[in-house]
């Protein structure tokens, strides 16, 4: 089913996702990945609190190449999700409600999405080109000297992603 | 003795760092076409659709096919005839990588040292295998390579009684292991024979030969037909999503190898399977 989603979303919405639907999200998302990713967690253990407000928000695994001069960002394609396997579990338990890239979760990923009601989408991998146009605006909002791995903050318009594992742990790729 | 300046082969890495990244090869174009037309699933179909407007629009928007653009591999054939002026050859080639990537704005996706992780900021360096060549000649091959689809490679070190059939287990196992997660369509290089380093040496290798161009060995033309069947039965399909085009292209090099072994190494490519010739 194709659904127009604006982010970020409530978990009644989150709940009303099922794999398989074609989704265009519209509104604000995060980008991070595995360093990132590393210094949030250890951000969560020292009990400092985190670049943004995990509830409602989605997470697009992400590093995108440099952005020509008058244009918001270069190439921005999805990166694989497993090897932050290891983290979302616990950004999920904190808030988190959707996170976008591409492959296989673990099982305890799907675990903590049935827990906590979210979901997770895949975006075309290797596709970053046309993905980029559906980002209107971006900013580094924490981690800057990691370059492309720091954390930015994303305007999107119509970004396309599929569900790929709902709320209820359906997954599509195991179809 | 032909002499070559080293100004001259970082001028030529620089432009195939940014060419490589910005256009497919003609190979790659031409199978991603058809793929599209044979994809038997709707949403296989779609998805074929994007990658080709993907490749569009990063031609003409100046716009990196792939965000990923690489860890920097070059084979280099050098003639022994060749005598590099003016510096040395290894700096001349990751000098022209820092200037392509940086001015071409190209990822910066390489750190320093694999524990400590800083980024070097130029994506230096690149990884070279050279080999020396009869004549005097210099060609480079430049395959930035990305790495969803290159953690998910294999390295087999299988018995001589594994035999053909070992052969073909390891490469389905090393697809499906992949699945989603190599940006499917793939693209494999398979190395068979020689030792550990060798048969993956030929694996990276044989992703450079255009998709399409076949072995001149029968029985491994027949092979690589064959697992290419294969692994669109496999039902993975475009994104991982489904369908009948998983691979395009099933690339197998081989070599001797000790009476006691049957090495095999799978390099797993997404379809941005990236390669670019030149002579200098
Ligand atoms: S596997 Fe290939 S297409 Fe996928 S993100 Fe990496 S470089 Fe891009």
């Amino acid at each position: 089913m194709q659904k127009v989603l604006n982010v970020p979303f409530t978990k009644e919405e989150a709940l009303s996702l099922r794999a398989g639907d074609s989704v265009k999200l519209t509104g604000t998302i995060y980008t991070a990945r595995d360093a990132a990713h590393k210094r949030m967690d250890e951000a969560i253990a020292a009990g400092q609190e985190l670049p943004f407000d995990l509830t409602g928000n989605v997470i697009y695994y992400m590093g995108p190449s440099p952005a020509r001069e008058g244009r918001p960002i270069g190439s921005a394609g999805p990166t694989t999700a497993s090897r932050m396997d290891k983290y979302a579990p616990k950004l999920l338990d904190l808030g988190l409600i959707g996170m976008i890239g591409k492959g296989k979760r673990s099982d305890a990923v799907k675990e903590a999405m049935k827990r906590n009601g979210a979901v997770y989408f895949a975006a075309i991998g290797g596709a970053g080109a046309l993905l980029s146009k559906a980002i209107v605006a971006s900013e580094v909002i924490a981690y800057d000297d990691l370059g492309t791995e720091a954390i930015r903050k994303l305007t999107v318009k119509d970004f396309p992603a599929i569900v790929v594992i709902d709320s209820t742990g359906e997954d599509l790729y195991q179809r | 003795m032909r002499e070559i300046s080293v100004s001259k082969i970082t001028e030529t890495v620089k432009q195939m760092c940014i060419d490589a990244n910005y256009r497919l090869s003609p190979d790659m174009c031409d199978a991603l076409k058809k793929a599209k037309e044979s994809e038997t699933s709707e949403l296989g179909k779609e998805i074929l659709g994007s990658l080709e407007e993907n490749l569009e629009i990063a031609d003409k928007e100046f716009i990196p096919i792939c965000q990923d653009t690489g860890m920097a591999v070059f084979f280099v054939e050098i003639g022994q005839d060749v005598h590099i002026v003016d510096g040395n050859l290894e700096d001349a080639i990751n000098e022209g990588v820092r200037q392509g990537y940086c001015e071409g704005y190209l990822r910066k996706s390489v750190v320093a040292d694999p524990i400590i992780r800083e980024n070097t900021k130029d994506n230096t360096p690149a990884v070279i295998h050279y080999s020396v060549v009869p004549g005097d000649g210099l060609t480079l091959t430049i395959a930035p390579k990305g790495f969803g689809s290159e953690n998910m490679s294999r390295v087999f070190m299988l018995k001589p009684a594994d035999g053909i059939e070992g052969v073909k287990n390891a490469i389905l196992t090393a697809v499906k292991d992949a699945g989603p997660n190599a940006c499917p369509p793939m693209v494999l290089g398979v190395g068979i024979g020689g030792t550990f380093e060798k048969c993956a040496l030929m694996a990276k290798k044989a992703l450079t030969r255009p998709v399409g161009e076949h072995s001149e060995i029968p029985y491994v033309k027949e092979l690589e037909e064959e697992m290419l069947a294969k692994i669109n039965e496999t039902g993975i399909g475009p994104g991982g999503l489904g369908g009948s085009v998983t691979a395009l292209a099933v690339n197998i090099l081989t070599y001797p190898t000790h009476i006691a072994g049957l090495p095999v190494a799978i390099n797993i490519c997404c379809h941005v399977n990236r390669h670019v010739r030149r002579e200098v």
